[in-house]
Parts: structure tokens; sequence; C-alpha cells
């Protein structure tokens, strides 16, 4: 808020939010008090409840909507069906947003979720090219929110088993993906190789900076081609697309912000300010001046171009 | 309980699609069978023309026929070719995205295992809007299983039994990125994959596939083993993925499993031959990573990282 951000999003530290690391986010009485925080800094507190109620156990997440509700938050972003019904239905006045994790792509499924449970804003998967944006944003009964800088998901969020494939805890049931508990590092003849579960993610010459082994970003073999099958260990960074973000129509640009160190956040978020300051005065964007804080040294605008397909 | 056919996943030649499927309504003891494209938007209007046909034979086999819907719709055409298929009457819809339900507005259907089915909440919620059917996402657990199940007696409840298993779904089109082409012009490379191409770790270990813009497992899902148990939840169907795998003999030991005219044992070793190189996996089922082999006949001892690697021989590949 204080490198002015016009809104922050924020969980409660338990499985009912999507990063579910430990030292991370709040508790009841803390996320209150960063309510009132905000408050008086004019900035908007939304909380993200947003992995999948697990079976038997829903009234956690039932509380979780009670307590935001109660502290004032903002909106809520939510993906569950079942809670989005419980929000809307419990609470009416409450503003709702999708989280990414519905994985709603089309103005269709978006229709879906306004006409069921009056969702105000959709979060935007990360498989969409800024035309596709355009489009949705201009028929959509509702605000969209794009990433334009943090972690890159290649795969539909929300429907990606991928991780509880190799570990057995997953971004929709456990609010986790290749956590950290199951990564391991080891040195095999001078090469430093990461592990995820039991299997091998990538290895890295003596001296090279070795990415954390996220498991789409992992080097593979297939049909006698050594790679990065899916992508490489890159972070999204989609400042040189803003223009066309606002021309797109969208209502909000996303920073990931959880799961980062405070001078991390800081910095981008001034760096997208500017950026935002810039455009209006029809200046040219900034170039590479977040290049340190991406992952690996390097970065990608992801789906945002087609050709990334 | 009943056996289902999933939509096949892979890019099969539209005449051996079409053959298999002739075959599967002559010979497998299957109940229902889901069929159209519902990886890739591009590959759908190979399949289309043998479509009336297929969709003939297998009706008058006796097998209730559904219509699946594309995983992930982003396209124009593609929103159009989904609304068109809510809007047919007279055939069952299987909706396996949001924007399908959208168009379905209510009317009867099954719900497919990619959308996000996790709780009772969520399932109560579909089915008094229209959803009969609802096969859950293949990374639930049994507990989570159960209690759906239990919760909503008037739903037929299914659960992913058989086959590679999917992880997840693109924009990007990994068969054509390893090719090196854009996926607008793909030249459909992932033709030359039966099922699917298999992804190894740099250790050689056998670890995922790739077809086109979906993830699977390397490893074979096959809960043969915990049919017993499902149905003793209440699940009221399992679902055999199409493999190029001798599909009819797959339904058969299932069936026959079901029907207490096969030993578990012996039906393993009948899909350990009709899948060889056999690699199986059952680990969601059990809550574990996915990728795990519970032996159903022969559980692993209780020893540090036995049974971590799945089972069986190596692929060959």
């Amino acid at each position: 808020m204080d490198a002015g951000a016009d809104a922050v999003y924020c969980g409660f530290n338990d499985e009912t939010n999507a990063r579910n690391f430990p030292g991370l986010n709040f508790t009841p009485e803390q996320l209150a008090q960063a309510a009132v925080y905000a408050r008086a800094a004019n900035a908007k507190t939304f909380v993200a409840i947003n992995t999948f109620p697990r079976a038997g156990d829903q009234q956690l997440w039932q509380r979780a909507v009670d307590t935001a509700v109660r502290i004032g938050a903002d909106a809520l972003i939510l993906a569950d069906v079942g809670l989005l019904h419980y929000a809307a239905s419990t609470y009416p006045n409450q503003r709702l947003h999708l989280s990414v994790q519905a994985a709603a792509a089309s103005v269709d499924s978006i229709r879906y979720f306004v006409d069921a449970f009056r969702i105000r804003r959709v979060v935007l998967p990360r498989v969409l090219s800024v035309a596709e944006i355009a489009a949705i944003s201009a028929e959509a009964a509702c605000e969209t929110e794009v990433f334009v800088f943090g972690g890159l998901c290649v795969m539909e969020e929300g429907r990606c088993s991928l991780s509880s494939y190799a570990t057995g805890r997953s971004p929709n049931m456990h609010g986790v993906c290749s956590p950290a508990s199951h990564v391991a590092y080891h040195e095999e003849d001078g090469t430093l190789v990461s592990r995820l579960g039991n299997f091998t993610i990538n290895r890295f010459a003596a001296g090279k900076a070795a990415a954390y082994p996220t498991l789409c970003k992992g080097r593979f073999r297939a049909a006698q081609t050594e790679g990065y099958l899916f992508e490489e260990p890159v972070s999204l960074d989609a400042v040189e697309l803003l223009p066309a973000l606002r021309q797109s129509g969208v209502s909000a640009l996303k920073i990931e912000g959880r799961q980062r160190s405070r001078a991390y956040v800081e910095t981008v978020v001034r760096y997208f300010k500017e950026a935002l300051a810039l455009l209006d005065a029809a200046e040219p964007m900034p170039a590479g001046g977040l290049v340190t804080l991406t992952e690996g040294q390097s970065a990608t605008t992801g789906a945002y171009r087609r050709g990334w397909r | 309980m009943k056996l289902t056919l999933g939509p096949v996943l892979f890019n099969w030649p539209a005449a051996i699609w079409r053959d298999f499927y002739f075959r599967m309504a002559d010979e497998a003891p299957v109940d229902t069978v889901v069929v159209g494209e519902i990886v890739c938007s591009k590959r759908a209007p190979f399949v289309a023309p043998e479509m009336p046909a297929v969709i003939e034979r297998l009706r008058n086999a006796g097998k209730e026929v559904l219509l699946g819907s594309l995983i992930l719709v982003t396209l124009e055409r593609e929103r159009r070719a989904t609304a068109e298929l809510a809007a047919i009457d007279g055939l069952g819809v299987e909706a396996n995205d949001m924007s399908c339900l959208s168009g379905l507005n209510g009317r009867p259907h099954a719900i497919g295992p990619f959308l996000q089915v996790y709780n009772a909440a969520t399932a109560f919620y579909f089915a008094g809007r229209g959803a009969t059917r609802i096969c859950l996402p293949p990374e639930l657990p049994a507990a989570s299983i159960a209690t759906i199940a239990l919760a909503l007696p008037n739903v037929m409840t299914e659960v992913f039994a058989f086959g590679r298993v999917p992880l997840a779904i693109s924009a990007r089109c990994y068969h054509a990125r390893l090719a090196g082409l854009s996926k607008d012009n793909c030249r459909f490379v992932c033709q030359e994959d039966a099922d699917g191409l298999d992804v190894e770790t740099l250790d050689g270990e056998p670890f995922l596939a790739i077809n086109g813009v979906q993830t699977l497992s390397h490893g074979c899902t096959n809960l043969l083993g915990d049919l017993a148990e499902l149905a003793a939840m209440g699940v009221g169907a399992v679902r055999l993925s199409p493999q190029s795998c001798d599909m009819v003999a797959v339904a058969r030991a299932f069936r026959d499993v079901l029907d207490g005219r096969l030993e578990v044992g012996d039906g393993l070793e009948t899909l350990a031959r009709v899948v060889a190189p056999a690699r199986f996996l059952n680990g969601f089922l059990h809550g574990r990573p996915g990728v795990e082999w519970i032996d159903p006949v022969r559980p692993p001892q209780p020893t540090a990282g036995a049974g971590d690697r799945g089972c069986g021989r190596p692929s060959a590949r």
C-alpha cells in the first residue's frame, strides 16, 4: 500500500488460500488490522479463499468467508462453486471476485458465475492473448483482472494436478504447488541435481544458478530431445504490454506478491505505478527494470502474445 | 456398478477412431460411451464426419451415448462449437467446462472430470441445476469420493479408473513446441503418438506424457483392485479412458471383476498383459502422490521409500 497499490490481496494462514506456505498469510486478527490500515490508506483489502474445500470439511472454508466478511474485506476472491453459492446467498451484498483458480477463460464461463453468484470481477487465466482479453472485457458483464508480473503458470490454473501427481500436494486441495517440503538438491559428479518428490526436475553445471524445481519448468526428455518441454524457468513480465492491456479494457493489473519478500513487492509495485504514470503521459514503457527480480533473470509475456502457444 | 468408456483423448486417425468405436459397440461390456474431441479443437473436423455413424452404432448396441465438451474454450469457434453442443436435443452432453454449463441452462446433463467438483456442496449445486451424473476429478482421494457419493444418492457418481490420467491443460501445444512449430501451424504432429508422447526425467525415468495441449501421467491408472471399495462408497460407475491397447479386454476384465467372475489378482495379470509395458498407478485414490502404485494384492511393506516409484516394467521407449 505504501508503494502505491490500489488493493492488496491476501489470505488466512491455513489451507483455505492458494499460497499455504509456512510463515505467510494472516491470522484473522492480523487481517482485521491490515484492513484498518488499508482503509486509512484508501486502499482495498481482497481476501483470497481460493482453494477447493475438502469434502466433509467445507465448514473451515465457510468460516473463512464469515471471518473475511466480518473484518470488512472489500472483496472475497473465490473459486469453488459450492463456496461461491454459500457466500452469495449468505452475504448478498458482499462483493465477490472470481479467482483465477476457477479457470474461467471465456465469456460464457464468466457469464455462468455472474448470473449465478453476481461476481463483480474475474481474474483471467494465463492462457489468453491480449486480443482475447480485450474481447472478453468488452463482452463480459463484470470487470476483468490480469496478471502482469510474477510467477507464470504454464498450465491453466485450477485444472492442474501435476504437483499432486508427483508430491501428493496440490494447488486446488492444499494451496501449494511443487512445495518446498518435497524439494531436494544434491551434488552428483559436479552437477547440482534438483528433485521434486522422487523425480529429477533439472541438473545444473557447477557455478550455474539453480532454478527452483517447479514441475512445469523442469528439463525433461522426449523423442530423443532434452530440454524445457513445457516452459523455461522464467517469470511473467507484461510491462511492455501495458498500453495494449489498458486499451483492452481490463480493470485491474495483478502483481503476484504473496510468497515474496517485502523488498520485492515494494520494488515491483513502484515500478508498475511509475509505468502507469508514463502511460498516462503517453511515454514509452520502461524495459528490463525488473530483470533481477525474475526467475533465472529471464522474463516472458507468456500467452499474452499468441506465438507463445 | 456401471462402466463408462471415456472419450478418446489422443489424436487418432479418423478411420481408426471410427473402427475403435464400432468394435467397442459390438464387443465391449460398457454401459455409457462419451464421444467427441475434448482436448484440441483443431482435431475436431477430422472425426466429425464419422460421428453420426459412431453414435448410431453405439446406440443400436444399447449403449448410452454422451457428447463430451471441449476442456479449454478460448477461441470464437470453440465458443460456438460448445454452444451448439449444449443445444443439441436428444443426446446427452458431458460438460467439461463452465462455458458448456452456461449453454445447457439447467437441462439434464453429465459433469465431466475437468470441472472442479471437490466437495458435496459443489456437487449438490450442480445436481440442483440439471447434473444427473458427475465424473469426479482424478486427483480426489477416496475419503472425498465417499463423502460426495454418500451426500448425493440420486446422482451417478463416477471415478476415473483406467488409462493415462489427465493432469493439466494449457493454451500451449507441447507437441508443436517440441517439433519447433507454432500451434497455428502444428502439422498435427500429435497424430504420431497414439497414447501421447512419453516424457522422461533426465535420469531416463518414465514420468509424463504429452498430448498436444494436454499433459498426462506416463503410467496407466488402474483401479481394478479398488472396485469393491468404490462400490461400497456408493460410486455408480467407473471410467475407462481409451488407450491404443485392447480396450475390449480391459472392459471385460473390469466387468468380470465387478461381477465376481474374475479374481482381482487374475484381472491385474490380464491388464498387465494387455497394457504391456504396464506401469500402473492408483496413488490419487489412496491419498498419495498420483504416480504411486499401491498393489492391491501385495500391499507394499512399510519400509521407507518403498512403493514411491510406481511399479511394473519400465517403458520400452
